[in-house]
């Protein structure tokens, strides 16, 4: 059994013409701000977590309230994590699809300074009590407008290359052209109409659809694109069927942004939308089955990159994880088990496992394959590479099944008509799994940190070695 | 078409998210378009004004204090209705800022035993007004839907529980909210009062106000449910 490789051969190739196209500085500057706010995000998490069993000291200081780092939590990960690490990473792709560059590298800079002041307004604003009554946009009403203009800029920067760009277009290029739209269309949609235009029910099918199409339309596109890009790349062939390719697309274009009702079902919303939204969701787990099916079928063959090949690892267990919540979305979307699983920790189970399990690992592949590539140096430590794998795979698991028991034992308890306190005490055993599950994803996070430190501290005479087995 | 630019940009970008707009937001939009959006001052209901007046008698020094003298001052009824909705109004502010909305529902579903634990199924025009905009209604339950929990306890009762949880729930992992009060429970500054009559104000515009949970009590300790 040959050691484990992590192949950074072409790390210390000298520039070819596309490598001149990309301004690797930007990635990691995107990078670099990712995983901060994944550590200020993680923190918030835990913060919430120990609240929950009663272990939080800092209790009674305004600032630290757990209420507002809740929100600080997913805000940090929607907007500081996946949306960085996702620029960062169309900054690398786009250019190498289009063989050209963005539009302006000034502009780049720009729009990279511009979303920083974004974000950490944001959580600014959050905690000093500005948030806006909209889950996963509690950004507040006066930094929207400018949130708003940044995705603009984002787009007109990248869509410049992709518009140039001639001949038949590549499946990535699909999904980021549409993910350009969709993303300015919800923020759109989701921060101004319920706020601005109407009220009441009609506000929280708006408030549905915006929870909903912020997964589906800005970081599922994005997502799926980049895995459309680096698998073929790593596993050095073509995706397996074109035509799965295509219906995965315009599969998810057209039912997934028909779904958003389904995160308030059993609320005053007409019963017949709800209806649509729960069959548009089961619908699209076909889809999804179809998209899942077209990348195993590339990996055919290949099988043992699984093993070999850590990125890879990184994707497959994230389509792995995907399928399970797609798998999950199907049942718990039917009106059958939201009587009983509707409000408890079981739908937080499932935010947790798409968000890290699945969209957060993929970017944790790409950048555990791209960062050698961007310091032009191997990584410092392999092993390190493998922690941040297992810690991270084993927390969000543990934490999912743990989720989603919990969440079970608190719809019994209160169908049951319990007295509320039997609810968090059923829960509690629960809830201190969570916090160690979830110290595990941190774990992983801070090593991986520690190894980009080294990483870029290391030597550069390393990068010499390249024909030493590549760590 | 389908591998074009045009084709991903016009029909998958906008074309398809306008039909989802449509389908999911503009159908129920023209379906409730009827029912009269509500001002803060328009949803001020006698149950309300109790309440206010309540917070008056039971913390008499921070009402003066941050609310105003409401017998000095001999207010007039539109004068009250005023000065309860702009306290209404920032104690929402309040629930929005503090993650309240985070834990606490706000709609009760036809299902699962909840009409009998916390009242009347919610129902549309309950949330044609200013409060509801955005709509709070939440997505999760570490603590109680709060949508009928208007009159169940006293203000006293929510001033002592939001200055400390525990005193009252003693295993609730609900946090502590010290920033609501001028160093003890007896004495809530604005924000105290404002949130105090926001939790009070819910349900109260329903005739069942206040309801109280019609279920025989469950020892934890005895899980055989007793005869109601």
């Amino acid at each position: 059994m040959s050691p484990p490789v992590l192949d950074t051969s072409t790390a210390n190739e000298p520039l070819t013409d596309v490598d001149r196209l990309v301004d690797r500085r930007i990635v990691l500057c995107y990078y670099g701000a990712a995983l901060t706010y994944m550590v200020i995000s993680m923190l918030g998490g835990l913060l919430m977590a120990l609240q929950l069993v009663r272990w939080n000291e800092l209790q009674g200081i305004e600032l630290l309230s757990p209420g507002r780092w809740r929100m600080v939590h997913t805000n940090a990960i929607a907007y500081g994590f996946l949306a960085n690490a996702f620029l960062g990473t169309l900054h690398w792709t786009i250019p190498r699809l289009t063989m050209r560059p963005v539009l302006s590298k000034a502009f780049s800079y720009l729009i990279f300074a511009a979303w920083q002041v974004v974000v950490l307004a944001t959580a600014g604003g959050i905690l000093l009590g500005h948030a806006q009554a909209v889950e996963w946009g509690e950004t507040p009403v006066w930094i929207d407008p400018v949130a708003q203009l940044g995705l603009l800029l984002v787009a007109i920067n990248f869509m410049t290359p992709i518009m140039a760009a001639r001949g038949p277009m590549y499946v990535t290029l699909w999904y980021f052209m549409a993910a350009f739209v969709w993303t300015f269309l919800t923020y759109a949609m989701g921060n101004f109409v319920p706020q601005y235009v109407v009220c009441g029910t009609n506000a929280g099918a708006i408030a549905g659809l915006f929870i909903h199409d912020l997964v589906g339309l800005f970081v599922t596109p994005l997502g799926w694109g980049l895995m459309y890009y680096f698998v073929p790349i790593l596993l050095k062939k073509p995706i397996w069927s074109h035509g799965l390719s295509l219906v995965g697309f315009w599969g998810l274009a057209f039912f997934y942004p028909l779904q958003g009702i389904h995160h308030f079902l059993y609320t005053p919303i007409p019963m017949f939308l709800q209806y649509g939204a729960v069959i548009s969701t089961i619908a699209v787990e076909f889809v999804v089955a179809t998209v899942i099916v077209n990348f195993f079928g590339t990996l055919k063959g290949s099988g043992r990159e699984v093993v070999t090949n850590l990125p890879i690892r990184w994707f497959y267990t994230g389509m792995i994880l995907y399928g399970i919540t797609c798998f999950q979305c199907a049942l718990q979307v039917t009106l059958t088990f939201q009587e009983l699983i509707h409000f408890t920790d079981w739908v937080v189970g499932h935010a947790h496992l798409v968000m890290f399990g699945v969209f957060s690992q993929w970017l944790m592949g790409i950048m555990t394959y791209l960062i050698p590539r961007l310091v032009g140096k191997p990584w410092y430590s392999r092993k390190l590479c493998e922690w941040h794998y297992w810690l991270s795979v084993v927390g969000i698991v543990v934490m999912f099944l743990d989720l989603t028991m919990a969440g079970l034992f608190q719809g019994w308890s209160w169908s049951s008509m319990r007295i509320w306190d039997h609810s968090t005490q059923v829960s509690e055993p629960f809830w201190i799994v969570r916090i160690f599950a979830g110290l595990s994803m941190f774990g992983g996070i801070l090593v991986f940190i520690y190894n980009i430190y080294k990483t870029l501290a290391g030597p550069v005479e390393v990068i010499a070695a390249k024909a030493q087995p590549a760590v | 078409m389908f591998e074009s630019k045009a084709g991903v940009l016009f029909i998958g970008g906008v074309g398809f998210f306008v039909l989802a707009f449509v389908a999911n937001a503009a159908v129920p939009m023209l379906m409730y378009r009827d029912i009269p959006e509500l001002t803060a001052q328009q949803v001020v209901n006698s149950n309300l004004v109790y309440q206010f007046e309540d917070l008056n008698r039971r913390f008499p020094d921070s009402f003066k204090k941050h609310v105003g003298d409401l017998k000095g001052e001999s207010w007039d009824a539109a004068k009250i209705r005023e000065k309860c909705a702009d306290l209404l109004k920032e104690g929402r502010d309040i629930y929005v800022a503090e993650g309240c909305w985070h834990c606490h529902s706000q709609f009760v579903r036809p299902v699962s035993n909840e009409s009998l634990r916390y009242g009347p199924v919610a129902k549309s025009e309950e949330y044609q007004n200013e409060l509801q905009r955005p709509v709070l209604f939440g997505t999760r339950r570490v603590g109680p839907d709060l949508s009928r929990e208007g009159g169940r306890r006293s203000s006293d009762w929510h001033a002592a529980h939001f200055f400390d949880p525990p005193l009252l729930s003693p295993k609730s992992p609900m946090p502590r909210y010290p920033w609501f009060f001028e160093g003890e429970a007896g004495k809530p500054n604005r924000r105290g009062l404002a949130i105090t009559l926001y939790v009070q104000w819910l349900g109260s515009w329903l005739e069942s106000y206040p309801y109280y949970e019609d279920y025989a009590p469950v020892d934890i300790l005895d899980p055989a449910p007793k005869a109601p």
